[in-house]
């Protein structure tokens, strides 16, 4: 599978590395001292510039990939590229970090896949200091009702 | 009219305050807060919001609920496309509209269904264009399902034909120029008619010489 990841920061390169084992993968990243954290034996392709920009997805395959991940840390940034990825280039595995869960609510409503980092780890708090059996992801993924806001 | 403005830059501020002027109710929503206060100090505290207009939370505070439109007028293409898509799909705002920074976003505001989108880039390249290139070369129609055109061309002092009688200059072959506009007067043109500049080309020629036509007519930049 071509694998295209949109943010260098310490989610983008986990994922990278790990995909890497199996898959084609291909980062992008502005800031070039951030592909560090790649370490310096892996074998992904780095591509410096924004996932926002249609010259920057060109160069990285964005023609040819099979799953785009958004992980930067702007939501806007992330819902950007990822809907570029989406209508643009049609790909078709598209997974988008959103922190903001009211956000993310909006776009899912879309049909966007979004992941909200706070949602999972505050649901896995909670089920591990009142001893409750962990959830899947997708539960510990939705908008709790206390956060709603419309 | 309630307008709701989203990025207090100097675009935001020059526009909420034309908007005043024209007597609307204007909310400019800046997430900086010193900004917002500078923003105060020249229209208002009743038209200005501190917060980020890409939460939903500060959006219904706002009230974007009543809002007639949305204007997103950020420095950031990807903030003015989030504010714009929520305006439209959260709150079902019926105008709304977009700066955008980068040309080439223009075509994903449109189909992420963004009704109007403003690029200075765009205007100003255009503008320069219209300036640097003078010889345009204009397809007015086209006759027999597109296998003959009819094209327009003004000619500049630049023109290689200038000066020369139509008789003088090989066109495409099957090619007639039919008519010259001459200071707003048509010319019957003969072979003996000579080309001046400004004179405004109408000229018949096959689709597939469309190209050549413009080589011999227009100059180059």
């Amino acid at each position: 599978m071509n694998v295209l990841i949109f943010g260098c920061g310490r989610t983008g390169a986990a994922l990278a590395l790990q995909l890497a084992k199996t898959h084609t993968v291909t980062v992008i990243e502005q800031n070039p001292e951030a592909v560090r954290r790649l370490g310096q034996r892996h074998n992904c392709k780095v591509v410096i510039g924004s996932g926002i920009d249609e010259d920057t997805l060109l160069r990285a395959g964005i023609a040819q990939t099979d799953a785009f991940f958004a992980v930067t840390r702007g939501d806007n940034t992330n819902l950007m590229a990822a809907q570029v990825a989406k209508i643009n280039y049609n790909v078709k595995h598209i997974c988008v970090r959103v922190a903001d869960p009211n956000r993310a609510q909006a776009y899912k409503d879309l049909g966007m896949y979004c992941i909200t980092p706070a949602l999972i780890i505050a649901g896995m708090m909670r089920d591990w200091v009142t001893d409750s059996p962990y959830e899947s992801i997708d539960v510990y993924n939705n908008l709790p009702k206390e956060l709603e806001v419309l | 009219m309630y307008l709701i403005l989203v990025g207090g830059g100097n675009v935001g501020m020059q526009l909420a305050k034309k908007l005043i002027q024209r007597g609307h109710e204007v909310l400019l929503m800046e997430k900086d807060s010193r900004q917002a206060l500078r923003l105060a100090t020249v229209l208002g505290e009743d038209s200005v919001f501190v917060g980020d207009g890409c939460e939903i939370a500060t959006q219904k505070q706002a009230g974007f609920n009543r809002a007639d439109a949305v204007v997103a007028v950020t420095g950031e293409d990807e903030d003015n496309l989030v504010v714009c898509q929520m305006a439209k799909v959260v709150w079902n705002v019926q105008r709304v509209l977009a700066r955008v920074n980068d040309p080439t976003h223009e075509a994903i505001f449109k189909k992420v269904g963004v009704d109007q989108t403003v690029s200075a880039t765009s205007l100003i390249f255009s503008l320069l264009d219209q300036q640097i290139t003078t010889d345009e070369f204009i397809p007015v129609g086209a006759l027999a399902k597109g296998n003959i055109e009819i094209v327009e061309t003004v000619l500049s002092q630049r023109s290689p034909v200038v000066g020369k009688s139509v008789r003088e200059i090989s066109l495409p072959t099957q090619t007639n120029i039919v008519w010259i506009i001459r200071k707003e007067q048509g010319v019957l043109v003969s072979g003996d008619t000579e080309l001046m500049a400004g004179d405004t080309i109408l000229a018949l020629v096959p689709g597939d010489q469309a190209d050549a036509l413009r080589d011999i007519l227009v100059a180059k930049v």
